[in-house]
């Protein structure tokens, strides 16, 4: 048996799975402190006489605790960020183009070092060690309790983040120290700044896991705790002390993942159509296709493994006019007020969800409210709204292939039953707690992004290589090492570099070993 | 006498997104390039902008640029002093100051680091540059057409190495600081191209940068009235939109070092049943419409995303995407046959009948 839980910004979904079964459900409101929220899913769930607490191996936990804090600028370390590339880098130091408020918050301060290699892992400058000890001194004196290593292409070479991080540990043992290669990839600002947040996040990291770990000790429940991370994998508790960051945006992944689970489709475009919006996913071999670009989390810009997620303002409250000639659906809607602003609740806004009752497509609310609604109008809005939808999978697919559909979400009877560029649609069961289904299945996962020279006639060998080491540390992760799968190989011939230099990205995941 | 302009924090972002619009699809990502500018602005504050017909017969102008591989360039960021030491270099080699800087390319990355360099050096920038759009070799400037010579040129790494080049001719400026860049990490900076006065006058596109700050800006302001974000940047640079549609197919290789590959686009609303191939180089090179080649290489060919009108490039290519394709008329120095012979499709190894924009739009008229 497993929990899955997944915290999102109004509701805490949970969900109590049997294998591949899902037994019990619940939604419960999301609470300011977020655990109460999940003291109370837990409990709810515990009322189905279906579950047996006593049960369950293991509790998979999306949550947004620290990006909450990050958000809100609250109990972050302080911190400082040490940077290994002397002479190179120093033009844009750490801290660049930061939101001022966060690095007082974190009283963000740098230093700037020797070391890092070039691109082919030659050495820029070597590592001054007593630059680090000094460094060590000097953050200590101004009062950083957590700092963040990053040194230039260290998802090249890790050498000089790994021998810095010896220094400052044996110069000071009770500082608390992140390295950037083991956070994020090619980038040096971006992997840099996620290393930063996950730095000001350690010291917080104890009280939340240790809180959410009394939780299910409270309620019965003596499996083990992991928490979702953003790419799709889940992490133990003693990972997440150390890598707390990686919590960061699991709630989207969470839900496309579940999504699928329950449609049993591998590779799928995935429809959410909540109030506001229909956000859609492409899912590959059940894992979130990648977005390519940098992200931005509270200001911050960031290389985060993040879905590629595509919104429009489609969803069940966006407003219908038809005030010209042309029918038009949102982008605005009435949002959290559909149940006091909508026709068919006595309001004085027409609505998506109007239309849907008096076409009847689902029943909610009064329908004698809608029957004036003329069956043009009808008409012309069913179709609008199929063809924004139709319109977004089209532009997310990756080939002109049809693809199968999976529409979940409360808005989801905006999707018609059979569209151009859907080879099916499937609307599964329990979608409305896909996210906490998606957090419960989750596997455990390793990565591999790096630059490689690739000698001609050789590449097959180098890919072979990289292909290992991300099983390797899949296994390290808690992978059973029988049912780790490559799930994503991306090989990019960098332009300009010689040697036919190509960065390859290798992603293995595999089942999660439930002891006991 | 006009008052003097400077370039702002706000102008730097406008700027930014200009010189992507006239990377062409290539240039590098201007991000790197507008924080090294911001960060020097902030730090000694904005730069005096200078009309090209400003520039005094007894100037001495500097292009100041960054060479090397994008992906290189957003994890290997330049030293603090780089930009400034190939500067002296070359005005110890001339034996005398530098009076301007002025960007060599008006796309990409190196709009930008010629701002940078003018601020910490608290010297004025000239609004010009090289080519008036990105082009991927150093000789590929019309400095070059006008018989000048890119060296003594300076080249310097992060990590204080640095070499003078004398040279033959351009192409093998070309040949040995790519050469040298390799070595030197994959990135390096530059000074090249010393241009006196008068022959800055005569060898450089005027106006530029305010033409990426105005296309920026344009944008900017269609985005906040909800106007046509495309068209705005379309009526900046005199632009004709010539298909409207989605990428359909993508295919890449690398060759000789340099990402190779075309796109199919299938046309939507008024080029419905229409198809575009794309072929690009680093920068977009071809765009035939239905077997007619529509623009070509040295005139621009600039790509929009449909509604955000944010500039697609080649690495950013996929499958799904809504796109504007337009073409740009280039300097019309490069439609000469000394410069077609340098920057036509010939020098990208395409066999194809150059046909300047400003022709396709009179006959489409």
């Amino acid at each position: 048996m497993r929990i899955g839980i997944d915290v999102g910004g109004t509701n805490t979904d949970a969900v109590y799975m049997d294998g591949n079964q899902v037994v019990a459900t619940t939604k419960t409101a999301t609470t300011e402190d977020v655990t109460s929220g999940i003291v109370a899913a837990l409990r709810e769930l515990d009322r189905s006489a279906a579950v047996d607490m006593s049960q369950v191996k293991a509790v998979m936990i999306g949550t947004t605790h620290f990006t909450n804090a990050l958000v809100e600028a609250r109990q972050l370390a302080p911190t400082a960020a040490i940077r290994l590339g002397l002479p190179a880098t120093a033009a844009l130091p750490p801290f660049t183009d930061w939101p001022a408020h966060l690095v007082t918050a974190m009283a963000g301060r740098h230093y700037l070092c020797h070391g890092g290699v070039e691109f082919d892992g030659r050495a820029i400058s070597p590592l001054d060690e007593d630059e680090i000890r000094e460094a060590a001194r000097d953050l200590k004196s101004n009062g950083a309790r957590s700092v963040a290593i990053s040194s230039v292409f260290s998802p090249v070479s890790a050498d000089d983040e790994n021998r810095a991080a010896e220094i400052i540990r044996s110069e000071l043992t009770d500082v608390m120290v992140s390295l950037s290669h083991e956070i994020g990839r090619i980038g040096l600002l971006e992997r840099e700044n996620a290393t930063i947040i996950n730095a000001a996040l350690r010291e917080l990291a104890p009280t939340i896991l240790d809180s959410l770990a009394e939780t299910v000790r409270a309620a019965g429940i003596p499996g083990r705790l992991y928490l979702s991370q953003n790419d799709g994998t889940l992490m133990d508790v003693d990972f997440a002390r150390r890598y707390p960051v990686a919590t960061f945006a699991s709630g989207p992944t969470n839900s496309m993942r579940g999504a699928a689970f329950l449609s049993g489709v591998a590779d799928c475009a995935v429809v959410d159509v909540g109030g506001t919006t229909a956000d859609v996913g492409i899912l590959v071999k059940n894992f979130p296709r990648e977005a390519g670009t940098e992200v931005n989390v509270a200001g911050i810009r960031t290389n985060f493994r993040m879905p590629d997620v595509t919104s429009i303002g489609l969803g069940g409250g966006s407003i219908v006019r038809q005030d010209t000639a042309d029918l038009t659906i949102g982008p605005d809607s009435v949002g959290y007020r559909l149940r006091e602003n909508a026709l068919v609740f006595g309001g004085d806004t027409l609505t998506t969800t109007d239309v849907a009752v008096a076409a009847g497509l689902v029943e909610v609310g009064d329908p004698s409210q809608v029957r004036h609604l003329s069956a043009p109008l009808l008409d012309e809005t069913i179709a609008t709204a199929a063809r924004m939808a139709s319109d977004v999978v089209d532009r997310m697919r990756t080939s002109e292939d049809p693809i199968p559909v999976v529409a979940v979400g409360g808005g989801s009877f905006l999707v018609p039953d059979e569209f151009d560029v859907a080879s099916v649609v499937h609307r599964p069961q329990h979608y409305a707690v896909a996210n906490a289904i998606g957090a419960a299945i989750a596997q455990v996962g390793g990565e591999v992004d790096r630059v490689f020279p690739v000698e001609p006639g050789q590449r097959a060998e180098v890919v072979a290589q990289a292909k290992d080491e991300a099983r390797e540390r899949a296994v390290a992760a808690g992978a059973d090492p029988n049912t780790v799968d490559i799930i994503d190989v991306d090989e990019v011939p960098i332009a300009y570099l010689p040697g036919n230099a190509t960065r390859i990205r290798v992603k293995a995941v595999g089942d999660l070993v439930l002891e006991g | 006498m006009t008052t003097p302009s400077y370039l702002t924090d706000q102008d730097l972002a406008d700027l930014a997104f200009g010189a992507a619009v006239l990377g062409t699809g290539g240039g590098g990502d201007p991000y790197i390039g507008r924080l090294l500018a911001q960060q020097a602005v902030s730090e000694y504050g904005p730069v005096e902008l200078v009309g090209l017909d400003q520039v005094g017969d007894d100037a001495l102008v500097l292009p100041v640029a960054m060479m090397g591989a994008p992906t290189v360039m957003v994890e290997k960021i330049p030293g603090r002093d780089d930009l400034q030491a190939v500067v002296r270099m070359v005005e110890a080699r001339l034996g005398r100051k530098a009076t301007h800087l002025v960007p060599i390319e008006a796309g990409g990355i190196n709009s930008l680091i010629p701002v940078a360099a003018a601020a910490q050096m608290r010297l004025p920038l000239v609004d010009a540059d090289g080519m008036g759009r990105a082009f991927p070799e150093l000789q590929m400037v019309l400095p070059t057409i006008g018989g000048l010579s890119a060296t003594p040129m300076a080249l310097a790494d992060d990590k204080g190495n640095s070499v003078v080049l004398d040279t033959v001719d351009n192409v093998w400026t070309e040949r040995l600081a790519r050469t040298v860049t390799i070595e030197m990490g994959c990135s390096s900076v530059l000074s090249n191209y010393p241009l006196e006065g008068a022959l800055a006058q005569d060898n450089l596109v005027g106006g530029s940068l305010s033409l990426c700050r105005e296309i920026g800006s344009q944008v900017r302001a269609a985005r906040e009235r909800h106007h046509d974000p495309v068209d705005a940047a379309l009526g900046v640079v005199d632009g004709t939109r010539l298909f409207t549609g989605k990428v359909v197919d993508v295919s890449r290789r690398t060759a000789g070092g340099f990402a190779r590959g075309s796109a199919t686009l299938t046309g939507t609303g008024e080029h419905e049943g229409s198809t575009l191939e794309l072929q690009f180089q680093n920068e977009h090179l071809v765009a035939t419409v239905d077997g007619v080649v529509r623009a070509v290489v040295p005139d621009l060919i600039c790509m929009f995303e449909a509604e955000s009108a944010a500039p697609i490039t080649t690495e950013g290519l996929r499958y799904g995407l809504r796109a504007v394709v337009s073409a740009v008329p280039c300097d019309p120095r490069w439609q000469s046959a000394a410069g077609l012979s340098l920057v036509g499709p010939s020098a990208f190894g395409l066999d194809v009948e150059h046909r300047p924009i400003a022709s396709a739009a009179a006959e489409g008229a």
